[in-house]
């Protein structure tokens, strides 16, 4: 009797069970994602690192003899400009720019961010009301006001543009970091941790740290993409790269004259460079939130 | 106020010479532990037992000086004696953080919260022997493994890398006190170490703790809310009561002949095997830390409470056997007493 309820499971059970153990194996699947975003990054860095061997123009070149080609124009793959420059080698040169910002800009504010959440949440107290408030100050200001602010007092330029970002956006960083240190420090591990009389600095960045940078990391990717929304808005305005040096939001701004002329390439080929890499790392948020929380999974 | 200290057998490791530990809450100030002293021997396991409440985990911490400074305050003295006779309790942080992990660990109630969740048991292991000694990696290593095994995990080199998520609690457990004595103190601070496990995994970890003590010789505190744990495992008992200590003795005399209402009560407390009917309790709540009443702090809950017990300035007093101590003016009345009517309410 028990035997034969042994080598015979009911199948339709067991097709059902499987089904769901196939779904809960989607670790891999998420990270896809990941996987997916980093691949969009590492084609949008190496296509704008091997620009020079991939565009034999310089993006600077200007060509009076043909203004306003349109894309697929034998020799501009993408068309021209009003000054006739072709627009693939502005965008891949333009890209480094946007990418350095990306990458510069948001990892400096990410490791400072960061530190002073950490500082202010541990240690709690006057410091932490002081950091806090002086958060608070940067946060009463429209951001975008006070970068606009900042540069136009440095001058524009584009370290100017970074400098900019560096002094007003890590206090995003800050206060999300300080939330979740304030919840990490009282957990029980942190008291064991002091027990065993590890450092403050021991107990902070190797064991608060570890639990709460996911949070932070994830953010960042996000902030990625809102920095280079941020440098185009700034090129836009004018107050970023200063012509002619190549920059997608710089292009944007000058092509938008044409747009509603039949010159719609100018605009709207930067504008489709900055939402490809914008996807990239918002893939990479993504597939970073479902990775680095272990047992969420 | 200091009353003279009724010794262990041994020579003095750690002791607490009437502390006082205050919190500043948002509804007043909470008399967490008030007026506590007792000395733990070389080699010694004391128990401390009460029920929640009462002041056991605030006084271990105030021990470890882990109280957050800027809501409690202490008063009293704290002696670690192969430190010298000076209180630690006035020491810096810098110098409390070379006692802690080297001279005195402390091992918490909730193994499953009390590691890292992000990092491997190995990783927190080795952090641990590295903390107050400085051996090569491969010692470090090496030490780590060792410890495992001596806490009885199957498989150590293989579970270095596992997560706490991996582990039973009991193993978490076990991890949890080989870390606390990674550095070898000489004082284990175990705080209900065994409360969220289950009977039996209970009875695995007391006998290693037991077992850890006796080879390494080091002393013991053991915190609990249950008698049955503390007798099995302790040399000598002290019971708190709303932050005081209510009777302190050896084991055995306190067992077979508590000279304080409230042990005795906690003793009934205790199911029987052939126990019928009702499960005892004791009737009445801890008293409030905030508004301490003059007096007895258990007399509103005292069978044996008469008027001047809540004008009676307490202080413990010789009971019988030596070192036997109680805070009850009326303790050589408490034997006497037979079934306790008033503890029969459900």
């Amino acid at each position: 009797m028990s035997q034969a309820w042994a080598t015979s499971p009911s199948h339709a059970l067991l097709g059902v069970a499987e089904r769901a153990s196939r779904r809960s194996r989607s670790t891999g699947r998420r990270r896809m994602i990941l996987i997916s975003g980093l691949a969009m990054l590492a084609v949008a860095i190496v296509l704008i690192l091997c620009a020079p061997l991939l565009v034999s123009k310089s993006p600077t070149a200007i060509d009076v003899l043909h203004p306003l080609a349109p894309p697929l124009t034998p020799g501009h793959l993408l068309g021209t400009d009003q000054y006739g420059r072709d627009t693939l080698a502005r965008i891949l040169y333009g890209g480094r720019i946007d990418l350095a910002i990306a990458f510069g800009a948001t990892s400096v504010t990410l490791v400072f961010g960061t530190l002073v959440g950490l500082i202010a949440g541990y240690f709690g107290g006057w410091v932490d009301s002081l950091l806090m408030r002086i958060v608070d100050l940067f946060f009463a200001f429209p951001f975008l006001v006070l970068i606009i602010a900042i540069i136009a007092m440095l001058g524009p330029s584009i370290f100017n543009m970074f400098v900019a970002i560096w002094i007003t956006s890590w206090v995003s960083y800050a206060r999300i970091m300080r939330a979740q240190t304030v919840v990490a420090k009282k957990q029980q591990y942190v008291l064991a941790a002091r027990t065993l009389g590890y450092s403050r600095t021991r107990v902070m960045l190797r064991h608060i740290l570890p639990n709460t940078a996911s949070a932070v990391i994830i953010f960042s990717m996000v902030d990625a993409v809102g920095n280079i929304t941020l440098a185009a808005a700034l090129g836009f305005l004018g107050l970023g790269a200063q012509p002619p040096t190549p920059e997608w939001g710089t292009m944007i701004s000058d092509g938008q004259a044409y747009i509603l002329s039949s010159s719609w390439w100018l605009a709207t080929m930067p504008g489709l460079a900055i939402v490809f890499v914008g996807i990239a790392f918002s893939l990479i948020g993504d597939g970073l939130a479902d990775v680095l929380r272990p047992g969420e999974r | 106020m200091a009353e003279p200290l009724a010794g262990p057998v041994s020579e003095p490791l750690l002791t607490v010479d009437d502390l006082h530990t205050y919190l500043a809450t948002g509804q007043g100030v909470v008399r967490a532990v008030d007026g506590v002293s007792f000395t733990v021997g070389e080699a010694e396991v004391l128990g401390i037992v009460g029920e929640s409440g009462c002041g056991k985990t605030v006084t271990c911490r105030t021990i470890m000086g882990l109280m957050p400074r800027r809501i409690a305050f202490s008063s009293g003295k704290v002696i670690y004696h192969p430190r010298g006779s000076g209180s630690i309790l006035d020491l810096p942080q810098s110098e409390m953080q070379k006692l802690r992990g080297a001279h005195l660990a402390m091992i918490f109630q909730d193994p499953m919260t009390a590691l890292n969740p992000v990092r491997s048991i190995g990783d927190q292991l080795i952090e641990a022997v590295t903390a107050h000694a400085r051996p090569s990696r491969a010692a470090a290593r090496d030490r780590a493994i060792e410890l495992l095994i001596r806490v009885g995990i199957p498989a150590p080199e293989r579970r270095m890398s596992d997560y706490p998520f991996q582990f039973s609690g009991g193993m978490l457990q076990r991890a949890l006190i080989a870390i606390a004595l990674a550095s070898s103190p000489r004082l284990l601070l175990a705080d209900e170490p065994t409360t969220s496990l289950d009977v039996i995994i209970q009875d695995q970890i007391l006998s290693l703790l037991v077992e850890l003590q006796r080879d390494t010789g080091m002393s013991m505190i053991l915190v609990s809310h249950d008698l049955a744990v503390i007798t099995e495992v302790c040399d000598r008992v002290i019971v708190m009561y709303g932050g005081q200590v209510v009777e302190e003795g050896d084991t055995a005399t306190i067992i077979t002949s508590p000279s304080h209402p409230y042990t005795k009560a906690l003793l009934e407390a205790l199911p029987q095997a052939d126990q019928r009917g009702l499960l005892r309790s004791i009737p009445g709540a801890p008293p409030s830390l905030i508004d301490t009443p003059a007096g007895c702090r258990f007399a509103p809950r005292c069978p044996l409470a008469v008027q001047e017990c809540t004008s009676w300035v307490t202080e413990l007093v010789q009971a019988e056997g030596t070192g036997h101590r109680a805070r009850c003016w009326r303790h050589h009345e408490v034997g006497k007493v037979g079934a306790w009517q008033a503890s029969d309410s459900a």
